[in-house]
């Protein structure tokens, strides 16, 4: 048996396409048997709905007249600031990004109410946003101040472009020590008072297509709640970890670098996040769908979370100090019971990703794809396997002496 | 009609020997949920309760705890969640020191049970969406 995209296309234009979700396949599969299920199975969606830091949107906010160059010189959007080194009116927002007088850690743990992120949420939620900027002003572009409110509808571009995405696998974050700690994994409470885990598990893209023989450069998804695109292999893009039987990675591997309009998103899936301690960031939702060419991409989608592992980190220690140490591996079904054991001890566990918004996103594209508003994509190029030797190099530090 | 309130008592150190609450039970038919509790022999105590019964017997039962002595107040901080805020990720779960939050078993949806809230507080910054709101 196999199909191509280009017939399943055809079943979609025509509405005669058949979905599931990465959760309804796992069950379905089974009972009709993996030959029959893959001849009637066109396509599997699947969905995360995760804080992402490495997420930032750029704007081109038009010329204004006379001209200003914000390039070289400081803009601010509701006082979160922006990356100007770019031409004249293309400004960069990331979603960590915080205002100047946030006192940080400063007061700690610091509260973080409002970022790059939280712009992000509003831009895309249709509210003014307020831009202040200096510039040291040229013949060509003579003005050196700018207070205005923009409007995302108002301005000429707006293009999310998130280089590290949709993480396949995470880690378990505990805490060994005796304080609390405050980390991107959340609160952390101490002596083992409970463990945060970070993927959809069984609904996650990645996990769902873990040799990457899907979902390549220029595969359509939905990001955002609106379509974007593959546009790379995210950063720290790392294929070459230990794996199950199924292919699944036991830790952090791969990782997609996504791109779309952002005028067609809406704020329900790019929610302005603040994690206490820690910082600012934008929780984005993305589902990706995976076309059933052959039986072998259906039972890579039949993933179960008792099959999906991942390792358990401290902290205190181990993570900042950056070593390699792990305190053990559980797998997705545990981590979702409520109640994993580690060192002997019952720890309770918490999610950061969040379930049913993964649920839902996986459905929403279901149900694009069953009315034929979202065609498959064929990919431009792979995201690199295991064999095009990628690793994920610590920083060789070399001291400067001069 | 049936009432529910939530308040504060403050027990003079004279009253903390008196089982207060069982008379509020017993005698006027009231259920009680204790969300907060210090008491010591000796010692002014505090009781933070919701308490459900027909308005008269209500009405009645204040009456009593200002009789005994008990200074009585309404709880002026609530802790509520903006549903529309609110993303079901879940890392209110174990930051809730009285398990206010639970999973509904079948959609992993994240539950607030909001009477077994002790407004300490701890969810509102650790939340992060923030959709949960210190009310005074």
């Amino acid at each position: 048996m196999s199909k191509t995209i280009a017939e399943i296309n055809e079943k979609i234009k025509r509405g005669k396409a058949v979905v599931l979700t990465a959760v309804e396949v796992i069950d379905l599969a089974k009972e009709k048997g993996i030959s029959k299920a893959a001849e009637e199975i066109d396509v599997v969606t699947t969905g995360t709905f995760s804080p992402m830091c490495s997420s930032g949107v750029f704007l081109n906010i038009g010329h204004s007249k006379p001209r200003i160059k914000l390039g070289g010189g400081e803009v601010y959007l509701n006082d979160v600031p922006v990356y100007t080194g770019l031409a004249a009116v293309d400004i960069f927002l990331g979603a960590t990004a915080i205002p100047e007088d946030d006192p940080r850690n400063r007061f700690y743990p610091g509260e973080f109410n409002y970022g790059g992120g939280h712009v992000i949420e509003e831009l895309v939620a249709g509210k003014d946003v307020k831009l202040v900027a200096t510039a040291y002003g040229t013949d060509c572009y003579p003005r050196k101040k700018l207070e205005t409110w923009i409007n995302l509808k108002d301005i000429n571009n707006a293009i999310l472009f998130n280089v590290r995405n949709a993480s396949q696998n995470y880690e378990v974050g505990v805490n060994l020590s005796d304080r609390m700690l405050y980390t991107y994994m959340g609160v952390l409470k101490p002596n083992l008072g409970n463990a945060n885990y970070c993927t959809s598990g069984e609904l996650s893209p990645l996990l769902n297509d873990p040799y990457y023989k899907t979902i390549g450069i220029g595969t359509r998804v939905f990001f955002g709640g609106g379509v974007g695109y593959v546009a790379w292999h995210g950063t720290q893009h790392n294929p070459d970890v230990s794996r199950t039987a199924n292919g699944v990675p036991k830790e952090p591997a791969g990782a997609l670098s996504l791109i779309g309009d952002l005028k067609q998103m809406k704020p329900e899936w790019l929610v302005g996040t603040s994690m206490l301690g820690y910082g600012c960031t934008l929780t984005v939702g993305i589902g990706v769908p995976i076309p059933i060419l052959s039986e072998e991409l259906l039972r890579y989608t039949m993933v179960s979370d008792a099959e999906i592992f991942a390792p358990i980190i401290d902290y205190s220690e181990a993570y900042p100090q950056g070593k390699p140490d792990i305190l053990g591996e559980v797998s997705y079904a545990e981590l979702k019971s409520g109640h994993i054991e580690v060192q002997g001890k019952d720890v309770p566990t918490s999610s950061l990703s969040s379930y049913p918004k993964a649920v839902e996103i996986a459905n929403i594209l279901k149900d694009w794809i069953k009315k034929g508003e979202f065609l498959l994509t064929e990919p431009v190029a792979p995201l690199p396997g295991a064999e095009s030797g990628i690793t994920l190099k610590p920083l060789k530090e070399r001291p400067i002496t001069e | 009609m049936d009432v529910s309130r939530r308040i504060v008592l403050h027990f003079p150190p004279r009253v903390t020997g008196q089982p207060v609450v069982y008379r509020l039970a017993k005698d006027f038919d009231l259920s009680f949920n204790i969300i907060k509790a210090s008491v010591s022999p000796g010692e002014e105590g505090l009781l933070v309760m919701e308490l459900s019964g027909d308005q008269e017997n209500y009405d009645k039962g204040m009456q009593y705890l200002t009789e005994t002595g008990v200074k009585i107040q309404s709880l002026s901080q609530d802790v509520v969640r903006d549903e529309a805020q609110c993303t079901h990720c879940g890392a209110c779960i174990t930051i809730c020191p009285s398990g206010a939050f639970s999973l509904e078993p079948k959609t992993r949806k994240v539950l607030f049970d909001h009477s077994k809230c002790v407004v300490c507080g701890l969810c509102v910054k650790a939340c992060p969406p923030r959709a949960m709101r210190l009310y005074f």
